[in-house]
Parts: C-alpha cells; structure tokens; sequence
C-alpha cells in the first residue's frame, strides 16, 4: 500500500530560517519534513509520508495574502497531496492567520482533510474555527509534543472517514457544527430538567449555546476635525529610552503613558519599541512609522486638528491576552475622556 | 483596546496592516496600512517620501474618523 502523502506548512521561524529578519520571506518548498515535522512525521506513523513543507515569511503572508496564498497552492500542487498540515501557530497572531488562510484555501482547492493547531486567544481561531479543525494547543511552542498526536489523531480520523468526536473529546476548537443525534431522554423532559436545575441554582448544560458577539457601536463621528483633540495610542511598543514602566516586550500586563510635549517629530534618541513581535529594525531608525507625531504636529500647527494630546499610550501587541487588552482599554479609554480627547488614532504593528 | 475606547462613545481609527485581525477583534473604522514593521510610511522610499506616505495615510485615518459608519468599514485606497 502506497504511504498517504502529506504536506506541512511552516512559517520562517518553525522552518529554522531565521527570525524576525526573515520574516519577509517568499514561499518556498523543500522536500521531506522540517522541524516540528519530525513529531508530526512520528505521530501519523509508517502509513503517513510529510513529502514536501511548504515555508513563508509571517510578514510576507500577513501583507500578501492573496498572492501568498496562490504562490503557496501552485507549489504543492505537483506533490498531489492527501493530507495538509500547518503550524501548529500556538499564539502567535500572524503565523496562525497564516496557517488558517492557507489551510483553508488547501481544503478547498484540493479537496482533502486540512488542520491546524492555535491557542484558544490566538485571532486565527475566531476566524477559521467554523471553516476548519483547529486543535487546541499551549500558547507557545512548549506545547508542540502535545498538540502534534492530537493533531494526527484527528488527521487519520478524517483521512479514514471516521466519526469526529464531540470537540472536547477530539481537542479542536468549537466549530458551531450540530450532529443530529438520539437521546434517551425526549427534548420536554430535558428541558423541564434543565428549568428545574436553574431554579435550584443547579449546574446545568445548555444544548443551544447563543453565539456571542462582542461589538461596540461606532461612536459617531468627528464633526469639524479643526476643534478636535487627537490622540494616538499603539500597540506597537514604542516607549522611551530605558522602558522606565518596564512593559513587556511580549504578553504585556501593562500599558504606558509617554510625554510629547515641545516635540515636533519622534526621535530615535528619545524613543525604543521593544516589541517582540516584529523586526524593530525601521522603527528603532524611526519612531515616527508607528508614531506620527511628525505629521500630526504639522496638521495641528496648520489647523487641520484641532489640538494634539500631548502625549502617547503605548502598550505591546504581541501575546498579550484579551483580557489584559480590555483593561488597558478601559483604563485609557476612561483618562482619554476626562482630558477632553475627541478623537483617537490607534496604530499597531 | 480599541473596542474598549470606542465603548466610551470616543471614535478610534485602527492603522494596522493585518486588516482580518482588525476585523476579528471587531474595529469599527479600519485603516489598512504599509507593513507590519513600518506601518505609517516606507523607509525603502527615503525620508521625505516615508513621511508624505505617512502624512497621506493619517489625513485618511482622519477622514474616517468623520466618516459616519454603520458597521466595520475598511477605507481602502
């Protein structure tokens, strides 16, 4: 019997090129198995063959996504795979973004069984858990000896035409999929059942969980922009010299409030990003790419803004939960406010 | 963070490259932007024309900060 031929997908990182320097990368096959294949290789076993891993940039994919994709598609496209693998992305955003766009466009244009791996904050998941199984992963690379049996395992199922187990048992993400299915109790018992368990502030299970949807409203717009008070707030890391709040370069638990006043430009003698998350290399040279100050200041002294905030917020993007990003918003939200701000650019990386 | 500000009632413009991740998080006005590691210019283009494309890209980011939106609205080119 002749191996099932299965192609993995790398991002520049996991394919050991390099890091955030080669984050450019086009893509780029090689024969055989790299990296993290090797636990994949061992885990899909001697019926399985990784016949070529396909490489791209993070950055490359994240600001090519089209052409990224048909690039990507036209190189395994002679390896007639039956199996497609990518990431596992554990947290990182633009690397699951990637495993989740190609995975999908693989499971569409061939046909076959695509699956990835994420954490459950990585952005990727919300986006590609109805159109793909996404096992649930570490949120960093720790995490790989786990995630890549239970990535297998469920591989084989679909290339088997098994039944898939309930998402809690197989390891994905949720994909909002109802199975119809016989129960032995009637659907009225169940939920008298159920009625009767939530009056007695019992535990109970609902069988129809409503989809939540955090939106905000937009607010209404900015009337006349020349009586407007502007701020910018990033998530791009930028903080001066010698990080004083000391914010983390990755998985921030804190966000910054840095002075501008008298500047008319973001100097690289005042002014770092200490983002992990991407090569700092133009930012270091100039700050201003992630801080407009100087074009802003020009705005403001020609009346098109009404005034500047005299200052920045700044926070790091990368791995920092939701959670944590919530409060940062809140909080800076909330003194926003009270300095009389009526408008706010928010820029990331 | 710019969901929790824009809940204030105060309009954000998000500047970013990655414009899926934009819309997942759920921005309202979005501003799709140059490169992940230098959004608002190039500096492959030299100084003074980083600092016009930069100069462009923010007075569009201003723009849609007056622009009445129902919903999340990408303002491409």
């Amino acid at each position: 019997m002749s191996k099932i031929k299965v192609v993995h997908y790398l991002n520049q990182f996991f394919a050991q090129i390099g890091g955030e320097e080669m984050a450019d990368m086009e893509p780029e096959l090689r024969e055989g198995l790299i990296g993290p294949g090797i636990a994949l290789q061992q885990a899909l076993g001697a019926d399985y063959e990784i016949v070529a891993t396909v490489i791209c940039g993070d950055n490359y994919f994240g600001s090519n996504l089209e052409e990224a994709q048909s690039r990507i598609l036209e190189l395994i496209k002679p390896y007639s795979p039956q199996l497609f693998v990518a990431g596992p992305a554990f947290n990182a955003g633009r690397y699951g973004v990637a495993c989740g766009t190609i995975a999908t466009a693989v499971e569409k244009e061939f046909g076959i069984p695509a699956l990835t791996g994420m954490y459950v904050e990585n952005p990727g998941v919300e986006m590609f858990k109805k159109d793909l199984y996404i096992i649930e992963t570490a949120n960093s690379a720790a995490g790989m000896r786990k995630a890549m049996p239970k990535i297998a395992t469920l591989a084989k199922k679909l290339i088997n035409g098994n039944e898939i187990d309930l998402p809690a048992e197989d390891g994905y993400h949720e994909r909002g999929i109802r199975v119809n299915y016989f129960h032995d109790k009637r659907g009225s018992t169940r939920a008298v059942d159920m009625l009767l368990q939530k009056v007695k502030g019992e535990e109970y299970q609902t069988e129809y969980p409503m989809p939540f949807f955090d939106r905000v409203p937009p607010a209404t717009p900015i009337i006349d922009m020349s009586k407007a008070k502007v701020a910018i707030v990033s998530s791009g890391g930028i903080v001066p010299l010698g990080n004083p709040d000391r914010i983390e370069s990755s998985s921030a638990t804190k966000f910054g409030k840095y002075d501008v006043t008298g500047m008319d430009r973001m100097s690289k003698d005042d002014f770092i990003s200490i983002h992990g998350g991407y090569d700092t290399a133009y930012i270091l040279e100039d700050p201003n790419l992630a801080i407009p100050l100087d074009v802003l200041r020009e705005m403001e002294k020609e009346g098109q803004i009404g005034e500047l905030a005299n200052y920045f917020y700044s926070t790091t993007g990368t791995g920092t939960s939701v959670g944590n990003a919530e409060v940062f918003g809140t909080e800076i939200g909330k003194q926003l406010l009270a300095d009389g701000v009526t408008a706010v650019i928010l820029t990331s990386t | 963070m710019v969901k929790e500000i824009e809940r204030y009632g105060l309009p954000v413009v998000h500047m970013c490259t990655i414009v899926p991740i934009s819309l997942t998080i759920g921005a309202n006005r979005i501003v799709p932007t140059v490169a992940i590691p230098y959004p608002l210019g190039d500096p492959h283009l030299g100084e003074e024309k980083s600092k016009n494309l930069r100069r462009h890209l923010v007075e569009k980011g201003l723009d849609a900060l007056q622009t009445e939106v129902d919903g999340q609205t990408v303002f491409e080119e």
